[in-house]
């Protein structure tokens, strides 16, 4: 391939990455915003109780919405650490072998 | 098991009075710290060890250390108190202090580390003008330190002297003496691992006493259930959350406000390239949600086994129910353990916030407008130790000022500021190719003025601080406002005055994000 080619690439492989960064960005301020909104919104339905008083609908989701943020990171992680990763590295060992 | 007879509420506590075992185990911790500094400070000669450690950090150590930067005690103490005291209200800021990390791994860590050096005004200015972005972005960074120090001051000198006895200004001047030990002499090297040893130290204590609380009370859900049985609303949405527009105003501060926050962003320059930096925000973001979650048992169990009532008789901010609960379920030495550990906490925070003005001014603002970066490395480790010396005073100065002030709301200014001035034109920077000098001034101005101006007039420094009768601007937090502002501003007068210089420097600054400095 060509320098041009191989600039290319890593644009394409750059762009790629900002896709999944700003998907996942969206998926976590989905979560966040309606934890919010239904709180602000929907108090009824936040303070509703359930297990027999033992819990509410609210703290349910809040609890998800914690657990969601380091999952969500790790997807990322996984994903940059195999795919990205290996991608960049063949990219940037010809680029510095030329 | 079934919810547990409350336990009566302590009529007195040894709260205030000098307690043998906090005295003992902070001194522990600060002798253990000025060791580790003595070793740091040999290996601290150069300016990039002194900011950055040299890049040698690795994902774990600097994921325990970011998580050591973020949780003050403003988190501990607070969230917990808020929990115990409003219930469920408590978890919607738990919440959003969380979720701004997630953003920091996807959209900032990799390319900040690859394109920077010591701070994010390298980011923002790598492809515009020099000296106008890095005043600019200095004044954003330096504005956001301030009023966090602050915070963190009075913070410090009012529960030390709630927890230790000491007066309120031996409680200032001994946090600022000691972090000034750390930050001169130790730079990154000593403030890392004082933030690793204060996120064990913190994340330890609260698991212990949480599973104090469980071992009394049985499984979280016997606990909610206690806490609905003693205070009906306490699983329910109470009146923090009852103005939406306020909600979202909130979240978009704490969630892009932490995207913002200069002394976490300096962080990702202290590990070696940007797959190190993005594993150590997992790191971070998990360690931080953990604590969170713990922090929610904490604040129900106070509640239950110590009462709102004993909790807001000692402060009436609710900021002792950890310590309360500690002192109930494992007496005055579990209390003084807790309270070492928030001190330590304090201590950590301050640290990081003054090494990260110390680089706006000795980088930033010295280095690159003063001397246009023409500077002998030695000259500049130099100012950064000056630089670290006068924000040691001004944060003393500042904390003796503030005493008796009600000085809550500067956490949530640091947090606006930081969301609507610094977070806007570093994305911006990274992202759009059309981005100029111009824009990236106008954005971080009119962010950082916007947040400042419509704080002074809400409800919270308007009426409650001011006196007024009624506020001008009825919004407590600007996020809604300012963020996008501070896009749009941004985004208009870049279109405006185009700089066609910066757009073609775009395609090797994203080279540089993706592959690092070569």
């Amino acid at each position: 391939m060509t320098p041009t080619d191989d600039r290319e690439a890593l644009r394409r492989l750059a762009a790629r990455r900002w896709r999944v960064a700003v998907g996942l960005t969206a998926v976590m301020m989905a979560a966040y915003f309606g934890f919010i909104l239904m709180v602000a919104f929907a108090q009824p339905t936040a303070g509703r109780l359930l297990a027999g008083g033992r819990l509410s609908v609210g703290i349910v989701v809040g609890a998800c919405v914690i657990v969601l943020a380091p999952v969500l990171t790790a997807i990322y992680v996984r994903w940059a650490n195999r795919r990205y990763d290996a991608e960049l590295a063949e990219l940037r060992g010809r680029m510095n072998a030329r | 098991m079934t919810a547990p007879d409350p336990a009566p509420a302590p009529a007195a506590t040894a709260l205030g009075d000098t307690n043998v075992t906090a005295i003992a185990c902070f001194l522990v911790f600060v002798s253990i710290t000025l060791v580790i500094t003595y070793w740091a400070a040999r290996r601290t000669r150069t300016t990039a060890a002194f900011f950055t450690a040299g890049g040698s950090i690795t994902a774990g150590q600097n994921g325990l250390a970011l998580a050591g930067d973020y949780m003050s005690a403003a988190s501990f103490l607070g969230i917990a108190g808020l929990v115990a005291t409003s219930g469920f209200d408590g978890l919607i800021y738990s919440v959003g202090w969380l979720v701004g990390w997630p953003v920091i791994t996807f959209l900032i860590a990799e390319p900040l580390r690859n394109l920077g050096k010591y701070t994010f005004t390298d980011v923002v200015a790598y492809r515009l003008r020099q000296r106008p972005v890095r005043v600019a972005a200095a004044s954003g960074t330096l504005a956001v330190v301030s009023f966090y120090l602050i915070a963190q001051m009075v913070g410090a000198g009012n529960l030390i002297h709630l927890m230790f006895g000491l007066s309120y200004r031996a409680a200032v001047i001994t946090v600022g003496g000691v972090m000034l030990l750390y930050v001169l002499f130790g730079g990154m090297i000593a403030t890392t691992w004082v933030q690793i040893i204060k996120a064990v130290m913190l994340l330890a204590g609260a698991i212990v006493l949480a599973l104090l609380v469980l071992r009394e009370v049985g499984d979280p859900l016997d606990l909610f259930e206690a806490a609905r049985t003693k205070y009906p609303a306490a699983l329910s949405p109470g009146k923090l959350v009852s103005n939406p527009l306020e909600a979202v105003s909130l979240g978009l501060a704490l969630m892009f406000g932490t995207a913002g926050l200069p002394h976490i962003l300096m962080r990702f320059y202290t590990v070696p390239d940007a797959a190190t930096a993005r594993r150590s925000v997992f790191y971070a973001t998990s360690v931080i949600g953990l604590f969170y979650l713990v922090t929610f048992i904490l604040g129900f169990g106070a509640s239950v086994i110590v009462g709102r009532e004993a909790i807001l008789a000692v402060d009436k901010g609710g900021n002792m129910a950890a310590p309360l609960l500690a002192e109930a379920l494992g007496g005055t030495v579990f209390l003084g353990v807790i309270a070492a550990v928030a001190f330590a906490t304090i201590l950590a925070v301050v640290a990081g916030l003054t090494l990260s003005g110390a680089a706006a001014l000795s980088h930033d603002l010295w280095g690159h407008v003063i001397k246009r970066g023409e500077f002998r490395e030695a000259d500049q480790l130099r100012v950064a130790r000056y630089a670290t010396v006068g924000l040691a005073v001004v944060a003393i100065v500042l904390g003796i000022a503030f005493e008796g002030q009600n000085v809550a709301f500067m956490v949530g200014l640091a947090f606006a500021i930081a969301a609507s001035a610094n977070f806007p034109a570093l994305l911006l920077s990274m992202t759009w190719r059309g981005f100029t000098t111009a824009g990236a001034v106008a954005s971080m101005v009119v962010g950082m003025v916007s947040a400042l101006t419509l704080i002074t007039l809400s409800p919270t420094v308007w009426v409650e601080l001011l006196g007024n009768a009624e506020a001008i601007v009825p919004l407590k937090n600007p996020g809604i406002i300012t963020v996008p502002l501070a896009f749009v501003v941004g985004i208009v007068v870049s279109l405006t005055w185009p700089e066609p210089e910066a757009q073609a420097k775009f395609d090797e600054a994203q080279e540089r994000m993706s592959l690092g400095p070569r």
